[in-house]
């Protein structure tokens, strides 16, 4: 072991100040949701919990705040698990198929289909706002969860993992199926998704957490209150100086917000790991 | 690289390629086409119909200083949340690459800011830091700093960038990590056994494996900064004051949906695709020499 022991502490004592860092602003949002709305005005606030988590909580779940015109944070959570499941599931079904038609087959324009899914790459919806809001508003898709899912469906991140992982299944295997009389529908059921289990699951991951955490596109293409989705709605819960913020309700939903994708992370951590560093290579 | 052995026929690779590509040209390519053809067109005086302009779209946003100014705050913003989101990444990864006791809960808490989207980064931020009650905020006031980033355009590039930074930590640390790992120990071995010191065997071994995966990262990091803050901003100052955090983006949607100049907005759609295609290729070409490498 070349490592030196001799400093064993100072690992971890930048390792704890770095915990305190990352936490810090998470504990304090904790606080503020479980106090009442007096005792955080009360500046400085305090920062010793207090007894209100449940109560706030379930005020924000059933309620909201009266700013987001009473809409509860439980249609808000629904929402975005729509939003987060339909652009996970989505990505994953359209981009194994392509990845597989472009790895295990030869035909015409092979390279061109190829290229054209790979450079979308290049074009995320950041760039491309106000036209795709009009082609999804032409298809009357605005307010619906068409409109918000379909145009982020189409991933070459997924189609790349996928062909990455396509090409070192040996040839053997498909030699195999082949003799055995299979043909390439049930290779594909039969072989390639059951070897595929940890990368789906690894791509799940991460792209639960892309739908769960989207902003400006669901900003966009939402107007009824209906269908807005916490990261959003939160937004419409501060005030803007006319009407004093619920703070307490604001970072009670905040939390909320956050819970699901890091359950998502906490449960999944080791596919996720290993699934977000080989995504990005 | 190719297979060599395929199916053959070409109805099932076509039906199996439809879905991704029916929703690659119908959401991507016809929008991207339009945002070409709408920035070179303009609106007539009454908005009724628009006429070919050529490059006057590019050439009004070259001459608009509000436009040339959210250039300068992007380049700022974007190098800024890199470096900032960088170093304390590599810092913590070479901390944890040193502990046995505790390592899995280090690397797990670490971790947790990856799952939180930046809007809500910037809301917990914001709280932090709200002139009034926010518990940081008060701190700096007693420690005799005039602290009111709704008012003070520095205060609030600096709470935008602690607050995009912060989240985007975690990734780095992660990547950091994984490329700590992936030295081999003899490396390390034989220079210690040479009698270098653990500093120097950090800057002139460790680190220099590390570069590829610094800049891979680096090239991550701006692109996170150019394009995945827009929540951060819309959130935290809405651009302001007085245009001090306009980035980009932030841009581009204001003058489209708010200001309904779509001349203007598809336009700087275009300059904005021609970066994310810049920086793509840049770190495609990169990760092409990597491989060679290893």
């Amino acid at each position: 072991m070349v490592t030196a022991r001799r400093n064993a502490w100072v690992p971890h004592a930048v390792l704890i100040a770095g915990l305190m860092v990352v936490l810090f602003p998470i504990y304090v949002a904790l606080v503020a949701a479980s106090h009442a709305l007096p005792d955080i005005l009360e500046a400085p606030m305090t920062l010793v919990p207090g007894s209100r988590l449940a109560a706030n909580f379930a005020e924000a779940l059933s309620a909201g705040t009266a700013k987001t015109s009473g809409e509860p944070v439980t249609a808000m959570l629904l929402n975005s698990l729509v939003m987060a499941l339909a652009i996970a599931a989505g990505k994953i079904a359209i981009s194994l198929p392509s990845a597989y038609a472009v790895v295990f087959f030869r035909f015409p324009l092979r390279r061109l289909c190829f290229w054209a899914i790979f450079v979308t790459l290049m074009l995320p919806v950041e760039v491309r706002i106000i036209p795709t809001y009009k082609i999804v508003a032409d298809l009357a898709l605005i307010d619906t969860y068409g409109g918000l899912t379909l145009p982020l469906i189409a991933s070459a991140t997924a189609t790349l993992l996928f062909r990455q992982f396509f090409l070192t299944i040996p040839d053997e295997l498909v030699e195999a199926a082949k003799i055995d009389g299979a043909g390439p529908w049930r290779f594909l059921v039969d072989t390639v998704i059951p070897l595929s289990r940890t990368n789906i699951a690894a791509l799940f991951v991460i792209l639960f957490i892309y739908g769960w955490n989207q902003y400006l596109w669901p900003l966009l293409i939402t107007n009824s209150p209906s269908m807005t989705t916490i990261v959003i709605g939160i937004r419409q819960m501060i005030g803007n100086g006319d009407t004093q913020t619920e703070w307490h309700i604001v970072m009670a939903t905040a939390l909320l917000a956050i819970l699901p994708p890091v359950i998502v992370v906490l449960l999944m951590q080791r596919w996720f790991v290993r699934g977000l560093v080989e995504a990005e290579k | 690289m190719e297979r060599r052995v395929v199916f053959s026929g070409w109805v099932c690779p076509v039906v199996l390629l439809s879905p991704q590509l029916a929703v690659t040209i119908v959401f991507f390519f016809w929008p991207a086409g339009q945002a070409v053809l709408q920035s070179v067109r303009g609106g007539d005086a009454f908005g009724l119909a628009t006429r070919f302009v050529g490059a006057e779209n590019f050439a009004a946003l070259a001459a608009d200083p509000d436009y040339l100014a959210a250039f300068a705050i992007t380049a700022f913003f974007s190098l800024a949340v890199a470096l900032l989101a960088l170093a304390p990444g590599l810092l913590l990864a070479v901390m944890a690459d040193r502990v046995v006791r505790g390592a899995a809960f280090y690397k797990t808490v670490l971790l947790l800011p990856y799952a939180i989207a930046p809007a809500i980064a910037g809301v917990l931020w914001m709280f932090l830091f709200n002139p009034s009650i926010g518990v940081l905020a008060a701190a700096l006031r007693a420690g005799g700093i005039d602290w009111n980033y709704l008012l003070d355009g520095n205060q609030a590039m600096l709470l935008v960038i602690l607050a995009a930074a912060w989240k985007e930590i975690s990734y780095n640390f992660l990547f950091f990590l994984a490329g700590l790992q992936a030295i081999p120990l003899s490396l390390l071995e034989a220079s210690a056994i040479d009698g270098a010191s653990p500093r120097r065997r950090f800057w002139t071994i460790v680190f220099p494996l590390l570069a590829p995966t610094s800049f891979f990262l680096l090239v991550v990091n701006i692109v996170y900064a150019f394009f995945d803050t827009f929540g951060v901003i819309h959130n935290v100052t809405q651009g302001g004051p007085a245009k001090a955090t306009e980035i980009l983006v932030y841009k581009v949607w204001y003058d489209g949906i708010v200001g309904l100049d779509l001349g203007s907005s598809a336009a700087q759609s275009v300059v904005l695709m021609a970066i994310v295609i810049t920086l793509t290729a840049i770190q495609f070409r990169f990760i092409e020499r990597r491989v060679h490498y290893a």
